[in-house]
């Protein structure tokens, strides 16, 4: 299954998001937080962000959210900080988080491939609440 | 350990947190108000990883520093300026000395690094508008001959105009953009960093260049190379 990282400035939103998104998801779905600096602070961090992505990681591909500006710059930084094969395995979701995080879970929790999980990712924010 | 790096990093250390709460003030009306707070956090983690390292050449200890910096930071400035410590490390591979040359190398490299990370532009109220004209006013003073000194005397003093030049324009990259237009009239406090990173390297130079002057011993920092 394609893995779910969920970057944010705030531990607490990124721990909060993969709460709700774990409601949806396969029992063998990896979803991590990445949310915070090391030192808990507000911020990102992309060596946190790297080692998220390691963990997320089955041989299918990573797909990352980000929320904002420095999440993007980190998100592709981690990617960089990467080894291997790995590196090119990974996508960052130009998405809204929370909605683009459950349909990626939902996505990859059904087998979706990169590519697949990447789109549903992308295309949530068309999603209409009104 | 290079004796120099260190040096000069420390007075970049130095500047920074002693403009700590200026880029956090300059960073409250158009930003996230942690500028100051992130960049004095981010060169005391360079410090700590410096402390006992024996690094032989230039490139190794640029490399440090910019992992040191994408680990601590926290802001969009960790990424930016961590990527631009990693690229200058690529033509400083296995130097031990710092001349002009070098060093614009090294800038030119550093700069294209914060370009390809945040894909901004001059014009666009980030650091870029301080660092590009550092760079152009940098290297011409290379192309004729100056010293690392003077190099850096004209970068400093490009940087600055850069700098104020970004209060007189609409922030379009980074959080500031989410103000439009009430961006106008406020400084960047990127391109305010770049600017103190540059003027603590020009203070240091001629700080070196005095004591070489002295006739006290120094090796590194004065010699000329044209280019």
């Amino acid at each position: 299954m394609v893995g779910i990282v969920i970057v944010s400035h705030s531990k607490k939103v990124a721990e909060g998001i993969k709460d709700i998104a774990v409601q949806m998801a396969d029992k063998n779905q990896r979803i991590i937080p990445a949310g915070g600096t090391a030192d808990e602070r507000i911020g990102t961090d992309a060596i946190l962000i790297s080692k998220a992505i390691e963990e997320a990681d089955t041989g299918f591909g990573v797909v990352v959210m980000v929320d904002l500006g420095s999440a993007v710059l980190s998100a592709n930084m981690a990617i960089e900080l990467l080894g291997g094969s790995l590196k090119s395995a990974v996508k960052v979701a130009d998405a809204p988080l929370l909605e683009g995080t459950l349909s990626a879970v939902i996505r990859a929790s059904c087998d979706g491939t990169l590519d697949e999980v990447l789109n549903e990712a992308v295309n949530s924010r068309h999603a209409l609440k009104l | 350990m290079n004796e120099v790096i260190y040096e000069a990093i420390e007075a970049i250390r130095t500047m920074i947190v002693k403009n700590k709460q200026y880029l956090t003030d300059l960073d409250s009306p158009i930003g996230d108000s942690d500028h100051g707070i992130n960049m004095a956090r981010g060169f005391d983690a360079v410090m700590l990883k410096l402390e006992n390292s024996n690094d032989p050449d230039i490139a190794s200890v640029l490399k440090k520093i910019g992992l040191a910096l994408i680990s601590s930071v926290g802001g969009a400035s960790g990424p930016l300026y961590g990527t631009a410590f990693l690229r200058a490390a690529v033509p400083a591979q296995g130097k031990t000395d710092f001349n002009a040359v070098l060093v614009k190398d090294m800038l030119s490299a550093a700069i294209q690094g914060i370009k390809d990370r945040g894909k901004a532009s001059q014009g666009e109220k980030t650091m870029i508008d301080a660092l590009e004209p550092a760079y152009e006013a940098f290297s011409s003073g290379c192309d004729n001959g100056g010293t690392l000194l003077e190099c850096f005397e004209l970068a400093s003093k490009a940087a600055l105009e850069g700098v104020e030049f970004t209060k007189k324009i609409i922030a379009t990259k980074g959080r500031a953009s989410y103000l439009g237009n009430r961006s106008i009239g406020h400084q960047d406090p990127g391109a305010t960093s770049s600017y103190l990173m540059l003027k603590a390297l020009t203070d240091f130079c001629s700080k070196k260049e005095g004591e070489a002057n002295d006739g006290r011993n120094c090796n590194c920092i004065a010699q000329q190379e044209s280019c």
